[in-house]
């Protein structure tokens, strides 16, 4: 195992147990971390809402939606704007931010990686009690 | 730190900290679940006429939610019937992992506070109210009751508060909060007679529509609006019992004020007061300043939590309207929720915890709390 | 009193009563001028001021036989010159927006304007005046604010609380599309055309229940703006609240901004808080009664709102909202430091002219 200050990597789920726009709620050193898939990449993010502590994998993945002007709806970057399944927050996926508070209110997001079963056989990485097959490929969050 | 964002649980996990929630919504999976407590002939009557409101849709508010079924994502138990709807997932869900030693039942769903057609109203009113203590109160303890009465007729409404009284459960009496004619006018009288004769404060939740518009400008076109413009008909629910004279006359009476805010009850103490004196004559039976009534005869809940911009924007607040006046509420399916851990974004002592979680509530509805 | 004598007092809300449809009848065309004969069209006051009321008029200024601040002789002798009033904003509450009929609507407010002009403006320098529009259609009621912006010393346009429909909705922007063009501020001052209840659960039974939802109508005309865009489609739109109160500011941001933070998916095009809007684009007139009396309270109450440039001093004559010889009794120097001068003209482009 790696010291705590050094980057580790945590394998916590298999490519194709979650489906498009489905979630799945991990915990990678004691953290809750919320696994989103969206056409074909995977993020994550902190499960704990920053706002009252919505669990954000029950969160609603959405368009981001902008406008030019009143009664023009624009929507681009489809599924990947997550809403807290509380109050409605959105985050975006990709960081972390949340839409209304960029700089000061954030869901912290965390850094996904896909790699091979046969790669992972390689290390250093840590499967806790995740079981690794050489045939399938899987999803990894980075952590310190 | 933002007043938005979350801090330290408010709860220290401290096992003498009694939690009180004065908002649960309880719904039922279809409207047969209050067959048993209906007769064939408003059964066969709601199963093919429905409900009449004063609303456009058969099955739709006029202003779609924010989410499915007002919901938290979060709450749909996993047989797909509505959030609300299943006492075990209420428990699992909020009751013991919030701690919640004593939750407040209030149902909203099915309506029947606002039904257009008398009888209807008055036979759903008392089959929810049977339902409550069959399905909820008998099944699980820590749930009280709240008796829904059909407020237009108020002989019918008076009827099923004593009928009510003499069942175990009870703590308090609702009623629409946005009636035909405001709630403080004196068809209700007799309401809030029956209510301080059986010593049932009045549980006060948002609901109903009455066919006005929402605003005094008109409808307005979104939800961000409509929400807003609703709980301010709680402003102007207590604004109409004060000026009108209830408070007054019934000085027992206990109205406690349920989702709608709290940042405005002080404020508007100062609005009525600073006009009273331009209007004492048209009110020569207001004895007090209007704000004393509203000290003396209102209480609030705590959801939808208030979010200053700077936290400690809160604590004012508290302080002008008094620490003894809010109880904590969860509203407990709906999307707005609060959580009692993570809801208040200020530190608070002892005291101040013990009397927002659980004893203010106590003080207010003593042994029907029991 | 003395830091008004030497800068001059700005007064933002000042009522000229009209007299009777008498008093009006020469500026109608004469079509209208035999309608109102032959039906005996009068009584038009607004009825949430009836004149006997004590909220309409101060005791010491109501003069026998006549109406409070229905001569100019009178608002001369009583708040021009008494307060020394170096700039006053005429708001003549009349009821020519309330008719049901848009063609009645649309003359009567023409009346009421030109008899502002001349019965008024032309007879005292230091008044200005807001146009009177028949809102309920857009079309006369853009005709009507054409008619009037070239007289410089029109430097408003003034609304009712309440009309048919919330002020934001997208019929009534060319309103806003002509306002923008000639810089003359938005005003909305407490009151209603009555289409509607004046609160979301019916007919209260007392004047002094209306008074007091006046609160929560502003709020709603409020969140119509914000809502349906109206600031943003019009960038150098302002909005007066005339006779709003101040009190509600700190409960309306934080509901506004909180319901903005979920549902602002509904309404994209609003990319600022409410409160941030509201602070950088609405003006709030004092007269206040509905301040705490505790001082420790007011303060705290002026930090929660948090701008101290988005106030305007007004006598609200004749009105009663004061006693005495000194309109900013009363109101807390951190109210009154920009609200006497510097914000009226920041928000009257056209009072810094002198026409």
């Amino acid at each position: 195992m790696s010291a705590s200050a050094t980057l580790t990597r945590h394998v916590v789920a298999k490519v194709g147990e979650i489906p498009e726009r489905g979630s799945k709620l991990v915990k990678v050193k004691g953290r809750p971390i919320a696994l989103f898939h969206v056409d074909g990449e995977y993020f994550a993010i902190s499960n704990v809402c920053p706002h009252e502590g919505g669990s954000l994998c029950h969160g609603k993945l959405v368009g981001l939606i902008r406008s030019s002007e009143p009664g023009v709806y624009e929507r681009t970057r489809p599924f990947e704007m997550l809403q807290c399944p509380w109050h409605g927050w959105e985050f975006d996926i990709r960081t972390g931010q949340s839409y209304c508070d960029p700089d000061s209110i954030k869901a912290r997001s965390y850094a996904v990686t896909v790699k091979d079963g046969a790669e992972l056989a390689e290390g250093p990485f840590v499967a806790e009690t995740f079981p690794v097959s050489v045939e399938d490929q899987y999803v990894l969050i980075e952590m310190k | 730190m933002s007043s938005s964002t979350l801090h330290a649980p408010t709860r220290a996990k401290d096992p003498t900290l009694k939690l009180v929630d004065c908002d649960i919504h309880p719904t039922v999976r279809s409207m047969k679940d209050l067959h048993p407590y209906m007769s064939t002939r408003w059964r066969e009557h709601l199963a093919t006429f429905g409900q009449r409101f004063r609303q456009a849709f058969v099955a739709s508010t006029a202003f779609p939610k924010a989410t499915p079924q007002l919901a938290r994502r979060d709450a749909w138990p996993e047989d797909g019937s509505p959030p609300g709807s299943d006492l075990a997932m209420m428990q699992r869900q909020h009751l013991d992992a919030n701690g919640i030693d004593r939750g407040m039942l209030f149902p909203l769903f099915p309506r029947a506070l606002d039904e257009r057609n008398i009888d209807c109203a008055h036979a759903v009113c008392r089959a929810i109210n049977d339902w409550q203590v069959a399905e909820w109160i008998e099944p699980e303890p820590r749930l009280k009751g709240t008796i829904t009465v059909m407020a237009e007729d108020a002989d019918g409404a008076v009827a099923e508060i004593e009928r009510c009284a003499k069942l175990k459960g009870f703590a308090q009496v609702a009623l629409v909060t946005r009636p035909i004619e405001p709630l403080g006018r004196k068809r209700y009288w007799r309401i809030y007679e029956a209510a301080v004769h059986h010593g049932f404060p009045l549980g006060l939740h948002n609901s109903g529509n009455n066919g006005h518009s929402v605003t005094a400008g008109g409808a307005p076109s979104f939800y961000f609006e409509e929400h807003q413009a609703v709980s301010m008909s709680l402003h102007a629910m207590a604004t109409s019992f004060i000026i009108e004279g209830v408070p007054e006359r019934l000085p027992e009476l206990k109205i406690v004020v349920v989702e709608g805010g709290f940042a405005w009850a002080a404020p508007l103490g100062w609005r009525m007061d600073g006009l009273f004196d331009r209007f004492r004559g048209e009110v020569p039976y207001l004895k007090m300043k209007p704000s004393e009534y509203l000290r003396r005869n209102f209480w609030w809940t705590t959801q939808p939590m208030e979010e200053p911009e700077k936290p400690e924007e809160l604590r004012q607040m508290l302080d002008w309207m008094g620490w003894d006046k809010i109880v904590f509420a969860s509203d407990y399916p709906h999307w707005d929720s609060d959580d009692p851990r993570h809801a208040f974004k200020i530190r608070m002592s002892e005291a101040e915890k013990r009397g927002i979680f659980a004893g203010n509530a106590e003080a207010i509805y003593g042994e029907r709390l029991a | 009193m003395g830091h008004i004598a030497a800068t001059g007092l700005i007064d933002c809300d000042i009522h000229p009563a009209v007299p009777g449809m008498k008093a009006l009848l020469p500026y109608f065309d004469a079509h209208w001028q035999e309608v109102i004969d032959a039906r005996g069209v009068d009584g038009l006051d607004l009825a949430y001021y009836p004149p006997s009321a004590p909220i309409s008029a101060r005791p010491d200024w109501r003069v026998p036989g006549r109406k409070p601040g229905s001569t100019l002789a009178d608002m001369q002798s009583q708040a021009l010159d008494a307060f020394g009033i170096s700039r006053g904003i005429l708001n003549c509450l009349y009821g020519g927006p309330a008719m049901y009929s848009a063609d009645l609507s649309a003359a009567i407010c023409r009346a009421t304007n030109a008899w502002v002009a001349a019965e008024w403006l032309d007879k005292d320098d230091r008044l200005r005046a807001s146009i009177v529009i028949p809102i309920q259609n857009t079309e006369l009621a853009v005709d009507e604010i054409e008619r009037w912006a070239p007289n410089r010393r029109f430097v408003q346009i003034l609304l009712l609380g309440a009309h048919e429909s919330l002020l934001g909705q997208r019929e009534h922007w060319p309103i806003y599309k002509a306002a923008e063009k000639h810089g003359l501020p938005i005003a909305i001052h407490a009151g209603s055309a009555m289409r509607h209840a004046p609160t979301a659960n019916g007919w209260p039974s007392t004047l002094y229940e209306e008074h007091c939802s006046f609160a929560l109508t502003f709020q709603s005309q409020l969140l119509s703006l914000i809502a349906e865009g109206v600031f943003t489609k019009f960038p150098a739109l302002r909005v007066v609240l005339l006779e709003s109160g101040i009190s509600w500011l700190p409960s309306f941001f934080w509901r506004g901004t909180k319901m903005w933070r979920g549902m602002r998916k509904e309404i994209p095009w609003v990319d600022a808080s409410p409160a941030a809007i509201v602070r950088d684009r609405v003006r709030f007139s004092l007269q206040t009664w509905d301040l705490p009396p505790d001082p420790t309270q007011l303060d705290q109450l002026l930090e929660q709102i948090g701008a101290d440039d988005i106030f305007l001093f007004s006598t609200d004559y004749p009105h009663w909202r004061f006693d005495g010889g000194d309109p900013t009794r009363g109101l807390p120097p951190a109210l009154l430091g920009k609200a006497l001068r510097d914000t009226p003209l920041a928000t009257y482009s056209r009072l810094k002219e002198t026409a």
